[in-house]
């Protein structure tokens, strides 16, 4: 290798190294930083008789919402009330007793299994339990 | 006064070359057929790209990107602020019409087969234009942190996270985190004030370079002397203008007797709001993935959905060098057909969301 050559290689090595050096805090500083966050076993979806029969509510689970449904046999479900399609809230509809994502008209029954439209699996079910005066809603 | 400015012209020529510009602009032709309405489009988009960037600076000086206060701060510009409903509804409707504008710019350049050699960057650039105008058109929609915007962001970019391998990292970069959360609006903010301005002057620039470098193209269709040629100045640019005018009187009366809506203020919480639906030129998608079964063989049908709409647009972008006629000056009715087939898809699929919203 003569010294021109080598002189080449070792510019090229350097200016590398620099452009690198100026884009690496840039890309890192784009991209979000991973949050550290506890994910939610359990929360307190809704006091005991807040929900009539045939009614529901949407509740905070973690950072995701979920929904608490009484059905007409006052019987109380939970689900997350994130879509399976594309993400949307899901809502309940109480003259058809099924429930619905509004964004692409994905239903589902009362026990989240698709019944029509696009959503491709059922809504992820909770476990709910009275603890007191409190509606607890926790992952099966 | 003569004097003076015959002064300062001969200054500013020196160092600027005005007398050579000039002298392009005389000599520079436009072809004009039966068909030459349509070039007026390009010139349309580009003027109702020039509203955006003044109501866009203005609207900065009141807006304020953060999810406690973007709301509100559009509630000032809308009632406090004087003729900040105005400043608000040109920049709201103009993104709309600019949409359609550069749509219609589109077809008819495909139409005529003006992406034909020598022209083949010049509609690759002005694709990429679209898909910019259209990432403005997205980013601009959840700015004002209304419930609508919060739920149709929330599915377009989770049709970004579908895609195999890369997709959840781009929905995690687009959002700022995993979901829609403090973080996502500046963010917003940051590509629809920042970026995508960015690249759009760089794009729009080769894009402008490349219609002036190699003129307009004249349309296969048409034998060669059924086409005249008009001056460039000041022939065709007074008609240019009168486009303008006729487009800002239109957006003029959209805006007094069509405000622009602030809606709801979103909650991540609630129920997703019947009814929901994107901004018109997203509607045609929109309605595919509605009416898409879940499952079409061993593939999931929004994913099948959404990569069919990718490998069309790329199919699309590609155009120019899959019409091997067009290439060689002849014509090529079986592009046009296919052309014509997605037009018509689009025209449908629209229509359908307004019309049979509960699909």
């Amino acid at each position: 290798m003569n010294r021109r050559k080598f002189i080449d290689i070792f510019l090229g090595f350097s200016l590398t190294g620099t452009v690198v050096s100026f884009l690496y805090p840039v890309i890192r500083y784009v991209l979000p930083s991973k949050r550290l966050e506890a994910s939610v076993k359990k929360v307190t979806a809704a006091r005991v008789g807040e929900l009539a029969p045939n009614s529901y509510k949407i509740f905070k689970f973690g950072t995701t919402p979920g929904i608490l449904i009484n059905t007409t046999d006052g019987e109380l479900r939970a689900f997350s009330a994130v879509c399976t399609h594309l993400t949307c809230n899901v809502l309940y509809e109480s003259d058809t007793e099924t429930i619905l994502c509004p964004c692409h008209n994905g239903r589902f029954d009362l026990s989240g299994k698709v019944i029509s439209g696009p959503p491709p699996s059922p809504l992820e079910a909770f476990k709910v339990e009275i603890a007191g005066e409190e509606i607890m809603v926790s992952r099966e | 006064m003569k004097n003076f400015i015959k002064t300062a012209f001969t200054y500013l020529d020196a160092r600027f070359l005005l007398s050579d510009i000039a002298q392009f602009a005389k000599k520079k032709k436009v072809p004009e057929h039966k068909h030459s309405f349509w070039y007026y489009f390009g010139g349309i988009c580009l003027f109702l790209f020039i509203i955006q960037v003044i109501t866009g600076i203005l609207l900065l000086l009141y807006y304020s990107p953060s999810i406690d206060s973007a709301y509100e701060s559009i509630h000032t510009i809308m009632g406090k602020v004087k003729f900040g409903w105005l400043i608000r509804s040109v920049h709201s409707w103009t993104a709309n019409i600019l949409v359609g504008a550069i749509f219609i710019h589109m077809f008819s350049s495909f139409f005529m087969k003006a992406y034909r050699p020598p022209r083949e960057l010049t509609w690759i650039s002005g694709f990429f234009l679209l898909l910019i105008f259209l990432a403005f058109g997205f980013s601009g929609y959840l700015l004002p942190w209304n419930e609508l915007a919060f739920f149709a962001t929330r599915v377009g970019t989770d049709i970004a996270g579908t895609l195999p391998v890369i997709g959840k990292s781009i929905e995690a970069f687009i959002l700022g985190g995993p979901e829609i959360s403090g973080a996502t609006l500046p963010r917003f903010f940051w590509f629809h004030v920042a970026i995508l301005p960015l690249f759009t002057v760089i794009i729009m620039g080769a894009h402008i370079i490349l219609v002036q470098t190699l003129g307009m193209s004249k349309p296969i269709s048409l034998p060669e002397k059924e086409i005249k040629e008009v001056p460039f100045f000041p022939n065709f640019i007074l008609k240019d203008s009168l486009g303008w005018m006729i487009i800002l009187a239109l957006i003029g009366v959209l805006c007094v007797f069509f405000p622009w809506e602030i809606g709801q203020k979103a909650d991540p919480f609630a129920a997703t709001p019947l009814g929901i639906k994107p901004e018109w030129y997203f509607t045609f998608m929109f309605t595919t993935l509605k009416i898409m079964p879940s499952h079409v063989l061993f593939a999931e049908g929004e994913i099948l959905a959404i990569l069919g709409f990718m490998v069309g647009g790329l199919l699309w972008m590609l155009i120019p060098f899959l019409d091997r006629n067009a290439a060689k000056e002849k014509k090529s009715p079986v592009i046009s057909l296919i052309g014509f087939i997605i037009l018509l898809y689009i025209i449908i699929m629209t229509a359908l969301t307004y019309l049979h919203p509960r699909l």
